[in-house]
């Protein structure tokens, strides 16, 4: 695949240790969180960290197959998300 | 050259807003400043680390012409198109699902959604006037 320069790759590795610091805070707030609507909102934005963290890995590990997943994860994630928020909200499906 | 400072600049701003939204979820107040906060700075910072690669992938296509790079950018395409379309909408589920379960915004002072609006009664004048005419004729 792609020979990208070395400090490009400790660039791309910073990148995923800062976003997995915004993935513990939002850890954080999911296990603080008051009510169930504020925990939901952290684990969607997890999810997108996630997503664009699969992605960064991707590059760095040379191989595609990392943002295949991604992308399949992205559309799981989103349906999941759809149906917690039915749920919240009550009623009928 | 150019386009490594420019990765590196997109790089930079992506995860500067990426973390925003995990310290925008810690200080905020409320359900709704944080869906806020967490879903918006997560879909700017997405779009500029997924295009800082794309970018990458373009330098390697066009410049050092690696055919092989052109499947990092196409699926790295998709991946940023699907976080596109799938984040606000979720976003806008959650808050219709927090507001229906009862959580109210903290120091908001008008609720546009509290009240429904008034019910004006409507009265049907020709039925008031027969029923006074049949009132009148049972008394006859």
């Amino acid at each position: 695949m792609i020979d990208f320069p070395e400090f490009l790759f400790d660039a791309l590795l910073v990148v995923l240790v800062l976003l997995f610091l915004t993935v513990v805070m939002a850890i954080i707030r999911i296990v603080k969180g008051p009510t169930a609507p504020d925990r939901v909102v952290g684990l969607d934005t997890i999810n997108t960290i996630i997503i664009v963290s699969m992605v960064v890995f991707g590059v760095i590990a040379k191989s595609i197959i990392y943002i295949d997943v991604a992308i399949v994860y992205a559309f799981l994630s989103f349906i999941s998300t759809l149906f917690i928020a039915k749920y919240l909200e009550g009623g009928e499906f | 050259m150019i386009t490594e400072i420019i990765i590196y600049i997109m790089l930079a701003a992506g995860v500067f807003f990426n973390m925003l939204a995990g310290v925008g979820l810690l200080r905020f107040p409320d359900v709704y400043t944080r869906l806020h906060a967490g879903t918006k700075c997560t879909t700017f910072g997405s779009i500029f680390i997924i295009g800082a690669l794309i970018l990458l992938g373009l330098k390697a296509l066009f410049l050092e012409g690696n055919t092989d790079s052109s499947i990092l950018v196409i699926h790295s395409g998709v991946a940023l198109a699907a976080i596109l379309l799938t984040n606000p909408t979720g976003a806008h589920a959650l808050a219709r699902a927090a507001y229906k379960s009862g959580v109210k915004p903290v120091g908001a002072v008008v609720d546009d959604l509290e009240k429904k609006p008034k019910k004006v009664k409507t009265v049907n004048v020709e039925k008031e006037i027969d029923k006074k005419l049949s009132k009148k004729e049972a008394k006859k």
